[in-house]
């Protein structure tokens, strides 16, 4: 009760104040004119702050005793947050929206590395979305504003607004160990304080350009000292589609280390053998010259780039030996295995990622910056202590101050059973019922474009080799014919005939030679066209990856089966096949398969274009007539 | 009690949020010249700024500071810190050039100092040329804070308002500083650390001053914001760079005097140098000696003798050394951070 009168006077004394502030404005109004371009500025804002109030969250744990902010992305309800705000709520949380409302939401897919949570919130279908821009355009000097709910004042969900400028673009930020770490983020002067974790950071056209979720906090206790740290929302469109899987995802490493040189070029000083990179022919003391479009002159500037792209893409490279420049592309690794990442979520289960890490020429780390030395909670430094060094980010969130008695009860509400039914559990994945969902979009997509339950015997298919300088095929013997069955496959090529068979493995049999297993690739592709992911074997969804010679992103199966792992990239937008890559083991070169020029042949849509790639080399490019689809025998022989 | 006292720092608070909602309503969003777009005259400003890497690293001092070029032939406009005081002063330029940065001299009552960089062209401020700020004066300032940026990443741009033009003298006791003269305070959080030595500019991008260091108020443990007015560094500057303030130079044979002195021959016994750059403190001043009357104390720090800035008892022994018998000595000294000058008659008297 008391703390209500509390907040009861303090509310009165913000009144009394608007009312002064508005006889002031017109007093100036009437003894001073306003330049116009004043006044116009102070509507735009007034505009922007209006149109992205609308789509902030304030985010509350079960109960009620912690949180932090989010925004919504899409009208079905998808809302980003932080990492280190969304895991600490567990499965489910409550939202509080600008409209009064207080919604339940599930949690979706988890970025610990880069310090991003996916939520869905529920009981809408048309949720206010913010617009999204593109973050890379942000230069430094340009206005911008941070909402959310700070100290979670917010009771009313009202997000609080804190207005500033962008002091930074393309800042990196060290992790925790190996989690929360920032790379390539926007350093903004809007107040960022505890509680803004997750929250939006809106351009001046209230545009989101980020998500809010750290601090440099030294030696002034654990409030804005304006410097606040905003993940760039590029970064997060490269991860959102493996958020929306459900997945726990991991950021990636080059599998090389790297130094920079007394000139400011980047070297590599240390190779993992059995890193794609390694494959791809990069070595020891190669000088990185651009790495994902980016010319890189720091070892900052290359982690900057690293930290934006998830585990398992493939990224452009470019770098110098002896003069010379190789162009290439290296598929990343993950920088944890499953197994470590889920470990270090648990171990973390403090979740403070550390403030900036004051590097000096040459890397070495000034000491006092030792990092995990951080003052506890809520510490301040009293008069006359010496202040100590370390620093944080906001880490711990908030707990709620003075609710009111209906926010309490609302925040107590259970579940809805609606609700529940979209959680699933499974070790590796923050939710696996939104992974089975897409594994089943996915999928249904691609097989409206053809029903090949029906042709479940063996597949001829005919074609050309198309020339080319490597191959020196003829115009007379550019034949090729494909042979795919249950239990045996073939290739006839111009180089000759290879088969292989089922039983023998189809790790061990890579034939024809030279092209990773184009054989093993086709007959998975085969199998599951006909008997999709049920009757395939282990089928998940891999989110969004690039596909090379693919704009933009496709959705990925991940298929196990015949103990290869096999991804099958999906054209989001029509649902064909346009790739496969199978993996005959961890290390080895995949098969690559790429399909297009589809065309409909007896009701299906058959690719008649196949060009088969494995490591560093085109293994033929063919062109594909004639598809003999044959039913299956029948069952006695 | 405790509730009459959240409620008052609640009107306290709104009070504030007054004030604030003014000042935004009252300054402007236009562009800050008819043609200057904002972001080009913040990436031109950030050109003219460096980063400094030095000493530290120990007790919560940072190793590192801002700093600008203030001649096109490098000269380095910086905050007199510990973190100069290392035999390896390392500039890194906005383009990512890293430049062995030499200590030209500084002045401790300004806490400001002037390195030289071998580089030409250079981006630069005209400090002679400087602007001056005042209360609500809209500025932008650029520094290393936190030493966020290395290489050639840009440095930080924090923007906020000149909130009072005043004497650090008026919060004497409070801020432990030498410097008692007119400072910019500012409204925003820009003097954290690493940030002491950067730039002050109005939105025209024009130098107005220079970033203090961390000040935290023995009274009530608040940190205060400011920037030292460029007009107040000129003087200082230009004695720096014309040498007027000698730059350590080491003693020859050629220019020792004939009957060199020692800190003993005033009464005056520094600490024992036992470090290889041991701080000049005074450890004892003998009773009845020049030094006794003149009122130096246990404790002091040298800092100067005879203008020339000594960091070490090593220098300090030196410059007395160049002293002749019939030579004045002045001397300042810092006693419990502030600068105190002494005036000394040669031993002969």
């Amino acid at each position: 009760m008391k703390s209500t009168i509390r907040i009861g006077s303090f509310l009165a004394a913000v009144v009394f104040a608007l009312a002064a502030f508005r006889s002031a404005i017109c007093i100036a109004a009437d003894s001073i004119t306003i330049d116009p371009s004043v006044a116009q500025a102070e509507k735009a804002r007034i505009a922007a702050v209006d149109k992205a109030m609308p789509s902030v969250v304030c985010i509350f744990s079960p109960g009620g005793q912690g949180g932090g902010s989010g925004v919504v992305i899409s009208p079905d309800g998808y809302a980003l947050t932080n990492f280190h705000v969304a895991r600490p709520c567990g499965t489910f949380m409550k939202c509080g929206m600008a409209d009064g409302k207080l919604y339940d939401a599930v949690i979706v897919g988890l970025d610990p590395v880069g310090d991003v949570g996916l939520i869905k919130l529920f009981g809408r279908d048309n949720f206010p979305a913010a617009e999204i821009a593109d973050s890379d355009q942000v230069q430094v000097g340009d206005w911008c504003f941070a909402m959310g709910n700070p100290f979670l004042l917010a009771t009313d969900f009202h997000a609080t607004v804190s207005y500033g400028e962008v002091s930074g673009v393309h800042r990196y930020q060290y992790p925790a160990g190996t989690l929360l770490e920032y790379a390539d983020c926007l350093q903004v002067d809007a107040a960022i304080n505890p509680g803004n974790s997750g929250g939006p950071l809106f351009d001046a056209e209230g545009r989101l350009i980020g998500i809010n979720g750290r601090g440099s906090f030294e030696k002034r206790g654990r409030v804005n000292v304006g410097v606040g740290y905003s993940i760039s929302i590029n970064q997060i469109k490269n991860f959102l589609g493996l958020l929306k899987a459900g997945l726990i995802c991991d950021h990636a490493t080059l599998g090389a280390q790297t130094s920079t040189s007394e000139d400011g070029r980047v070297l590599v000083s240390d190779i993992l053998e059995r890193s794609d990179a390694y494959h791809r022919g990069l070595r020891y003391d190669d000088e990185i010259i651009s790495f994902g479009g980016r010319q890189v002159h720091s070892v900052n500037g290359l982690k900057n780039v690293l930290g934006i792209f998830p585990k398992g893409w493939r990224v452009a490279i470019s770098y110098r030996r002896d003069g010379k420049t190789y162009d290439t592309f290296v598929r990343l690794m993950g920088v944890h295995t499953e197994a470590e990442l889920l470990a270090k979520m648990d171990a973390d289960k403090e979740l403070e990622p550390p403030g900036p890490n004051p590097r000096q020429p040459g890397g070495r780390r000034p000491g006092g910056q030792r990092p995990g030395q951080q003052p506890k909670p809520g510490e301040e430094p009293k008069p006359g202590e010496q202040p100590k060094p370390g620093d944080r980010g906001p880490g711990q969130e908030p707990k709620l101050p003075n609710p009111s008695s209906d926010v309490e009860e609302a925040l107590q509400n259970p579940v809805p059973e609606e609700l529940k039914k979209q959680f699933e559990e499974r070790t590796g994945y923050a939710n696996f019922y939104f992974n089975r969902e897409n594994t089943n979009r996915v999928w249904k997509a691609l097989a409206s474009h053809g029903d090949f339950s029906g042709v479940a015997g063996p597949w001829t298919i005919e074609g050309e080799q198309q020339a080319s300088a490597k191959s020196k095929v003829t115009d007379e013997a550019k034949k090729i014919a494909i042979h795919l069955a249950d239990a045996q496959c073939d290739i006839e090529l111009p180089t000759g005939d290879t088969n292989i068979t089922v039983s023998k493995g189809l790790d061990a049999q890579l034939n024809p030679p030279g092209s990773g297993g184009l054989l093993s690739a086709l007959f998975l592709w085969r199998k599951l066209l006909i008997g999709g992911p049920g009757k395939y074997g282990q089928v998940t969804y891999g989110g969004t990856v690039p596909v090379m010679g693919h704009g933009g992103l496709c959705d990925v199966l991940v298929a196990i089966g015949n103990d290869v792992e096999t991804l099958f990239y999906c054209d989001p937008t029509d649902g064909t096949l346009v790739a496969m890559e199978m993996y005959p083991d961890d290390d080895a070169d995949p098969c690559e398969v790429y399909f297009s020029d589809y065309r409909a042949d007896h009701g299906r849509l058959l690719p008649h274009r196949m060009e088969v790639h494995s490591g560093n080399n085109v293994f033929g490019v063919f062109t594909l007539t004639d598809f003999d689809l044959q039913k299956a025998a029948e069952k006695s022989p | 009690m405790n509730n009459k006292l959240i409620q008052l720092t609640a009107c306290g608070l709104a009070c504030t949020s007054l004030i604030a909602l003014f000042v935004v309503a009252q300054s402007a969003h236009a562009a800050p010249t008819s043609g200057a777009k904002i972001v080009d005259v913040i990436r031109e400003a950030q050109q003219k700024n460096v980063k400094i890497y030095g000493a530290g690293g120990i007790r919560g001092l940072e190793a590192f500071q801002s700093g600008f070029l203030i001649s096109a032939e490098g000269h380095v406009l910086t905050a007199f810190s510990p973190v100069l005081d290392s035999d390896t002063i390392t500039v890194t330029l906005d383009d990512g050039r890293k430049f062995e940065g030499k200590l030209l001299g500084a002045d401790p009552r300004l806490e400001i100092a002037v390195l030289k960089i071998e580089a030409t062209d250079l981006p630069h401020f005209d400090l002679a040329q400087a602007a001056t700020g005042a209360t609500g004066t809209r500025v932008y300032t650029f520094s290393n804070l936190f030493g966020v940026a290395t290489g050639d990443e840009p440095v930080s741009m924090l923007h906020g308002s000149i909130a009072a033009v005043t004497p650090l003298a008026a919060r004497r006791g409070s801020y432990e500083t030498p410097y008692q003269g007119p400072v910019y305070v500012l409204d925003a959080m820009t003097n954290n650390p690493g940030a002491a030595g950067g730039a002050l500019t109005n939105l025209r991008g024009e130098l107005l001053g220079m970033l203090g260091k961390q000040l935290r108020s023995s009274r009530n443990n608040t940190w205060l914001n400011f920037a030292l007015p460029a007009n107040e560094m000129v003087e200082a500057v230009e004695n720096i760079k014309s040498g007027k303030v000698a730059p350590v130079t080491t003693v020859t044979e050629k220019n020792r005097p004939a009957h060199p002195l020692a800190p003993a021959d005033f009464g005056l016994v520094l600490v024992p140098n036992v470090l290889e750059r041991t701080p000049p403190f005074i450890d004892d001043v003998r009773p009845n000696s020049p030094a006794a009357k003149a009122g130096i104390r246990p404790d002091d720090l040298l800092v100067f003798v005879n203008k020339q800035l000594v960091q070490t008892c090593t220098t300090a022994t030196e410059e007395f050394s160049r002293l002749d018998r019939d030579t004045e000595l002045h001397l300042s000294l810092m006693r419990n951070g502030e600068m105190v000058e002494i005036t000394l008659k040669t031993i002969d008297e």
